[in-house]
């Protein structure tokens, strides 16, 4: 008698659990399932387009991945790209992203404005007005906004960025990582767009590890630096995968191989091309997301 | 005596020598601390003045008069500052009134946004039922997946939007929502709206760290399962309300994605997008630097809403997302 009681108050608890999420559910079918099986027959299918009566699909099996892989000659080369500063882009947005929150963490006069200031790219993160922003920030000669590029044609500025660059090449640094480097000094305005809601979240990650780990570490005598590696970067290590997934997404939508299926889509009216162009950018960006995250959560500490 | 006298001044001078190289560490500690401030706001400063240039330059060259914009002397600030840039932006795109559509439909999806997904991150984080994992997984699934993957299948469901043929029957034939709100709002309302996956997630995290031993109160006190969401939760979740409400307010407000795609001409961020071809038409100018200051006047006339919604909200808003489950 007691047992069937319980029984049925769990069922109402999942009756009611269901009902909160019904709206979710309906739509995610609805939207996400339905549009993704379309997309996916989309691209399996001859897409011929007819004013009158909308489209018609006639089967045609792998054909259009066999266009867009060999024959399209642009789509291989911009996948790759689009790749490539993603993968790039990734580490430099995170690394960045972790020292500004550990900076804007602590206690100084003036935190409040900073932090205020650090929000501005989340808001300006759209679109339509990223163009202008782009230009103007082009338009804003010297200063580090602009390219050393920049610095080094603009006759009036004194810092010639190639004998800096010579002079860490005599030392005997690797090349490659004197290019990455200045590389990443460049589009230091992209970064600083591109990590904005990271930020937010390690500020608020650094801010949930607690005191008494920092305490214990000061009294064993742990020199910053040692706190760093020992607490600070394994507390933060979990959101460092909330952010990283963040970042490919953010990085990915805004790649120019998206870029590349829209238009195959709406301005040259290829459904199937853009359909599989579509799909197999997103396989690829979720196979390395999926590698990535693995790997990360097999090296994670969970602190709880 | 002679001895303990010794043994004294000994002592003192010991206690001295501690204390200079107390004094100098100290000192070091300071100048250490020093340094580190300075170095501190030195990176702080650059890279705010990375992210204030454009909009400074934005800004005073939104006030520039066409001689200022060809005048090789003039930098940043305008020789003959001048407003008729904004006058004329307000009058091509008819600025009050898209603002005040715009608003008024930013304000109504935003508090779907808020109702909607608070009620399914609140679904997932306090009921058990069947499959609740696997669905979770959706939610994570819908965060992850490019939004392009699916926005054909969304431009021909709504394109001919037909509910199980329904529509069909009452009207001879499906209807074109396009260039109309309710896309938007459908999509919003079943919980597939702009980024609505990350505000679910961010939900959920945010309920599953409140105790759960107000809602057994509640419960025993006999509120049913809505009025405790509504009456006690939700309250509860103010911080990630509000952090909610800000990121919706301002990522619909500024969404090109979905208006551009269902071609909701009459959207703020659409007017933007255009307004640089319709200036140049209407007032017949051939130069592109004095197109881009009309178009730098409308970023400014798009932005100034935003960032006073921004500057009220800030404080609340910065409290919220560190208070809120954004983080795993």
């Amino acid at each position: 008698m007691k047992k069937k009681k319980k029984m049925t108050l769990a069922r109402r608890r999942a009756i009611t659990g269901y009902l909160f999420i019904m709206p979710w559910l309906v739509g995610f079918c609805v939207y996400y399932i339905k549009s993704l099986f379309m997309t996916i027959q989309f691209s399996l299918s001859n897409v011929s387009v007819d004013p009158k009566s909308g489209y018609s699909a006639a089967f045609a099996g792998l054909r259009n991945f066999k266009y867009i892989l060999l024959e399209d000659g642009k789509f291989n080369k911009i996948l790759v790209t689009s790749l490539r500063d993603i993968v790039i882009d990734v580490p430099l947005v995170l690394t960045f992203a972790l020292l500004m929150a550990m900076l804007l963490n602590q206690k100084f006069i003036g935190r409040t404005i900073f932090r205020a200031i650090f929000f501005i790219p989340v808001i300006m993160g759209c679109d339509a007005i990223s163009d202008a922003i782009a230009q103007a920030r082009q338009a804003a000669v010297g200063g580090i906004s602009s390219t050393s590029a920049a610095i080094t044609e603009s006759s009036a500025s004194t810092v010639n960025l190639d004998y800096y660059v010579a002079l860490f090449k005599d030392i005997g640094l690797p090349s490659s990582i004197i290019d990455y480097v200045v590389g990443a000094v460049d589009r230091i305005a992209e970064v600083v767009d591109l990590a904005g809601v990271q930020i937010v979240i390690f500020i608020a990650a650094l801010q949930s590890i607690p005191s008494s780990l920092y305490e214990v570490a000061k009294i064993e005598g742990a020199t910053s630096y040692e706190t760093f590696w020992k607490v600070t970067f394994p507390m933060v290590m979990p959101h460092i995968i909330t952010c990283l997934v963040y970042t490919v997404v953010d990085a990915f939508a805004s790649s120019e191989i998206v870029q590349y299926s829209y238009d195959m889509i709406f301005s040259s009216n290829s459904y199937d091309y853009g359909s599989a162009m579509a799909l197999t950018s997103m396989v690829v960006v979720c196979l390395i997301l999926f590698i990535v995250v693995a790997w990360i959560q097999k090296h994670t500490f969970y602190y709880n | 005596m002679k001895y303990f006298r010794h043994k004294n001044e000994s002592a003192e001078l010991l206690k001295s020598d501690q204390q200079i190289s107390n004094e100098r560490r100290r000192m070091l500690k300071s100048a250490k601390n020093l340094i580190f401030a300075l170095f501190r706001l030195c990176v702080l400063v650059g890279i705010s003045y990375v992210i204030l240039s454009p909009i400074i330059e934005v800004v005073s060259n939104s006030l520039f008069a066409d001689t200022d914009a060809t005048d090789p002397m003039v930098y940043i600030i305008p020789k003959r500052p001048t407003l008729e840039k904004y006058s004329a932006v307000i009058k091509t795109i008819k600025y009050w009134g898209v603002l005040a559509t715009t608003l008024l439909h930013d304000v109504v999806l935003m508090g779907l946004q808020i109702l909607i997904c608070s009620m399914v991150g609140y679904g997932f984080a306090r009921f058990n039922f069947p499959l609740k994992k696997v669905l979770f997984a959706c939610v994570v699934i819908m965060i992850v997946i490019p939004l392009h993957v699916i926005m054909l299948p969304l431009y021909i469901e709504f394109k001919e939007f037909d509910v199980f043929g329904i529509v069909s029957l009452v009207k001879g034939g499906p209807i074109n929502l396009m260039k109309t709100m309710s896309p938007l709002y459908l999509l919003t309302f079943l919980g597939c709206g702009l980024n609505s996956g990350i505000y679910i997630y961010l939900f959920n995290q945010f309920f599953r760290g409140l105790p759960k031993e107000i809602e057994e109160a509640a419960f025993v006190d006999g509120a049913g399962a809505y009025y405790t969401y509504f009456r006690i939760m939700l309250v509860n979740a103010m911080p990630s309300v509000i952090t909610v409400a800000v990121f919706s307010l301002v990522w619909q407000y500024n969404d090109y994605f979905f208006t551009k795609l269902f071609n909701i001409s009459s959207w703020m961020s659409m007017k933007i997008s255009t307004v640089y071809e319709q200036v140049a038409a209407i007032y017949d100018i051939n130069s592109p630097t004095i197109t881009q200051l009309y178009l730098y006047a409308a970023v400014v006339l798009d932005l100034v809403p935003v960032l006073l919604i921004y500057a009220v909200l800030q404080k609340y808003f910065v409290e919220g997302v560190e208070r809120s489950g954004i983080v795993g």
